[in-house]
């Protein structure tokens, strides 16, 4: 079968591509360039700038595949760039990665591998994908617990899981560093991304404000009782639970517990004000394809590196769910995603508002 | 582990020869022993110089004779971007200083002509893009309005490299003539399809590049009239009379002499060849393949080329696609590939975005066969169709 590898010249795509091509399947090699790199001499170190698109092409030449570089700089700014932006404009924290994998890799480049006759893409992620015996694909976790990304995709539908492979979902990433080296791949050492890549310093606020110079909007920060502690210079700067960067003097540790765009408020707190024990959600996304029937247990985690924490889960309408925890969890904070899980099995997912 | 089949040369076609075209197999010859033996630098006194320069002399002739030009005129140089380079910047520079300072060119030239017309732009020149019509060429009116009595040199290219358009160079030349300017024309992408005479051209500076016309690459060279006044691009030996210094690329000259010599017999021999398959290919595609368009005049055009756009599909998506069956070709320039800017030539034209983005540049050459040219117009109407009913539908920002 003809597969489309999306290679972002990173060790984890390289790995996938490389396992494909060996088990004998005709590889194509996609990469994405994202954003305009030509004479831009800051960005480096982080996913997809223009050297990670040279290892990709090293990595492809390794493996004898066909590589080639499909520019999705509009589509890049048009689904991610511009909702991150605009997260951030409304005090939420966003997750780029998640509508670059929805939007983007699963979405445009799925579309143009099948009009390259090639019915599948595969990435690096560290996730499953399997199919229940009625057919159903079920979205899994990686095997590798400390890598899983299967967060990451909750936003996958039906027919996109149809079109996934992840071929590192059965690895781990010392397997995945080893089988790179053994194959003498260049990028066998190259360190991990972590950062978000198109903003490579990791200063999101800088970025926000570049693209967006009105976020400079000053505003008063607040104690849980409405008294003014002090000022800050836009909303855009500040995430729930957040500790750092507040400027406040204070006996107790203080945190953000909460931001309100439209006042410019920002409200800090002691750890205990952190803590919420409900949540609700939109833009649900239910593997299975529709909601369950009645309120359903599962674990639930808001955040990348949140340990999930059981919770019951009320669907309501298609796309919208509450969810209420056993136990109360710090900083939820709206615009990250909160994913549900049964065992290794992603539920679905949604955006908390 | 297994390949996919493309990538076995014997199914594969050729069809991007204005990128760059494949050693013929007489350069080749011509060039090893000057590689293996011949290797003396052509300024030594012994003998080892005097081979090589006999090897440099026997190539700037056929050059010469190429264009129908003398063989001192000819300054061999790295390529048709340094001999674009030479040609603006000698003329400017060697312009009395403070007087006149104003360069003409045509909106659709190479970026080597565009980018050079920039840097003097900062450093203080005047600049004019002269626009082209709808069908890719330059209407002698709107050059004419773009002169101006401070016009130091006019630079029009004599066939595009992405539609194959041929420019009315002799018009156009004798325009900028009797407002008192020099004329530069880049004929990287005529020469070896069209039969080219300088003095029929009119014109005062000519670019050519070797690996156009089946010579290596890393050689090209610019024809400068005799006694126009030109300061060198790069100063240290005394080379290519003081106008271009370094020690020459001996066995890259003695390379592009043998093209040359090959263009030459070709162009006598009238390249209707090509063009047969050209339009066997381009008439294959716009029967077979709806929503098709070929961009750019039919007529006044190099043999070797055709630009069509493919409604409703991504041009990089279908270049892929095609390389996937085996088919180079390439949208717009080799240059630009990778970039989001859609051609700068189209755009000049008037076409608007949805033909700039679904636009495919097939252009022919030596060692395209009629069997290659019919698989060609065979899988068409398959790859396009298939990208076709997976098309997206243009997504607009914000949505």
């Amino acid at each position: 079968m003809r597969i489309v590898a999306a290679m972002s010249g990173g060790v984890d795509s390289s790995v996938a591509a490389a396992l494909l091509a060996e088990a004998g399947h005709e590889v194509v090699g996609l990469s994405m360039q994202l954003y305009d790199q030509r004479g831009d001499e800051t960005r480096f170190g982080s996913c997809c700038t223009l050297d990670d698109l040279h290892d990709a092409r090293r990595v492809a030449a390794v493996l004898d595949i066909p590589h080639y570089i499909m520019n999705f700089e509009r589509q890049f700014d048009d689904h991610v760039v511009s909702n991150f932006v605009r997260d951030y404009m409304a005090a939420r924290t966003p997750i780029p990665c998640v509508r670059c994998n929805g939007d983007l890799k699963f979405a445009t480049l799925l579309d143009r591998a099948r009009g390259l006759d090639a019915p599948v893409v595969a990435t690096g992620h560290y996730a499953r994908v399997e199919q229940a015996a009625d057919g159903t694909h079920l979205l899994k976790r990686g095997v590798d617990a400390d890598k899983d990304q299967s967060y990451f995709l909750f936003t996958l539908t039906q027919p996109q899981l149809a079109g996934a492979r992840f071929p590192l979902g059965a690895l781990r990433k010392p397997e995945v560093r080893a089988y790179a080296a053994a194959r003498a791949l260049p990028v066998a050492d190259k360190p991990d991304s972590h950062e978000i890549c198109f903003v490579p310093d990791g200063d999101y606020a800088a970025f926000v404000e570049r693209r967006t110079p009105q976020a400079v909007s000053p505003g008063r920060i607040v104690d849980g009782a409405g008294r003014t502690l002090g000022h800050h210079d836009g909303v855009h700067r500040f995430t729930v639970g957040q500790r750092k960067g507040l400027g406040l003097s204070s006996h107790l540790p203080l945190y953000v517990t909460a931001l309100d765009a439209a006042s410019g408020r920002v409200t800090v707190g002691p750890r205990q004000a952190l803590e919420r024990s409900t949540l609700s959600a939109s833009a649900v996304n239910w593997i299975a394809g529709s909601p369950p029937a009645a309120p359903i247990r599962a674990t639930a985690r808001i955040r990348y590196r949140h340990r999930e924490a059981a919770a019951c889960i009320t669907p309501l309408g298609d796309d919208a769910a509450r969810v209420e925890f056993d136990e109360p969890q710090a900083a939820i904070a709206p615009g990250q995603a909160v994913v549900f899980y049964r065992g290794d099995t992603v539920l679905g997912g949604g955006w908390i508002d | 582990m297994r390949a996919p089949v493309v990538r076995s040369p014997e199914v594969r076609t050729y069809l991007d020869h204005n990128a760059t075209t494949p050693l013929a197999p007489a350069v080749l010859e011509t060039m090893i022993p000057v590689l293996r033996e011949q290797f003396g630098n052509a300024s030594s006194v012994h003998v080892f110089g005097q081979m090589a320069k006999a090897q440099v002399d026997g190539a700037r002739a056929a050059v010469a004779d190429l264009i129908g030009a003398r063989p001192q005129e000819i300054v061999f140089a790295s390529g048709g971007t340094e001999a674009d380079n030479l040609a603006i910047r000698g003329v400017a520079e060697a312009a009395a200083p403070g007087r006149k300072r104003h360069i003409v060119a045509s909106a659709i030239e190479h970026e080597a002509v565009l980018k050079t017309l920039k840097v003097l732009n900062r450093h203080g020149w005047k600049t004019s893009l002269v626009p082209v019509a709808e069908n890719g060429i330059v209407a002698p009116d709107a050059l004419e309005a773009a002169l101006t009595d401070e016009t130091v040199l006019v630079s029009v290219m004599h066939a595009n490299n992405e539609i194959g358009t041929v420019q009315p160079i002799a018009e156009l030349a004798a325009m900028a003539h009797r407002r008192g300017a020099l004329f530069h024309t880049d004929a990287v992408q005529s020469a070896g399809k069209l039969p080219l005479a300088v003095d029929e051209l009119g014109v005062d500076l000519l670019s050519l590049s070797a690996h156009k016309l089946n010579g290596p690459k890393g050689v090209g060279a610019l024809w400068v009239r005799r006694g126009l006044r030109l300061v060198a691009g790069q100063t240290g030996g005394g080379q290519e009379r003081n106008r271009r210094a370094g020690t020459e690329n001996v066995p890259g000259i003695a390379g592009f002499g043998a093209a040359a010599r090959l263009a030459a017999e070709a162009a006598g021999a009238g390249r209707t060849d090509i063009a047969a398959l050209r339009d066997r290919l381009e008439t294959g595609i716009l029967d077979g393949v709806p929503g098709t368009v070929v961009n750019g005049d039919r007529e006044r055009r190099v043999p070797n080329t055709t630009n069509i756009s493919f409604e409703g599909v991504e041009a990089e998506s279908l270049l892929i696609a095609l390389d996937l069956e085996g088919v180079a070709v390439s949208t717009g320039s080799a240059c630009s590939s990778g970039t989001l800017e859609p051609s700068h030539v189209l755009q000049a034209m008037g076409c608007p975005p949805h033909r700039t983005q679904s636009s495919i540049r097939f252009s022919l050459g030596l060692g395209n066969t009629t069997g290659q040219i019919d698989r060609v117009v065979e899988i068409m109407p398959r790859v396009v169709g298939k990208l076709r009913t997976l098309a997206r539908p243009p997504q607009t920002v914000g949505a």
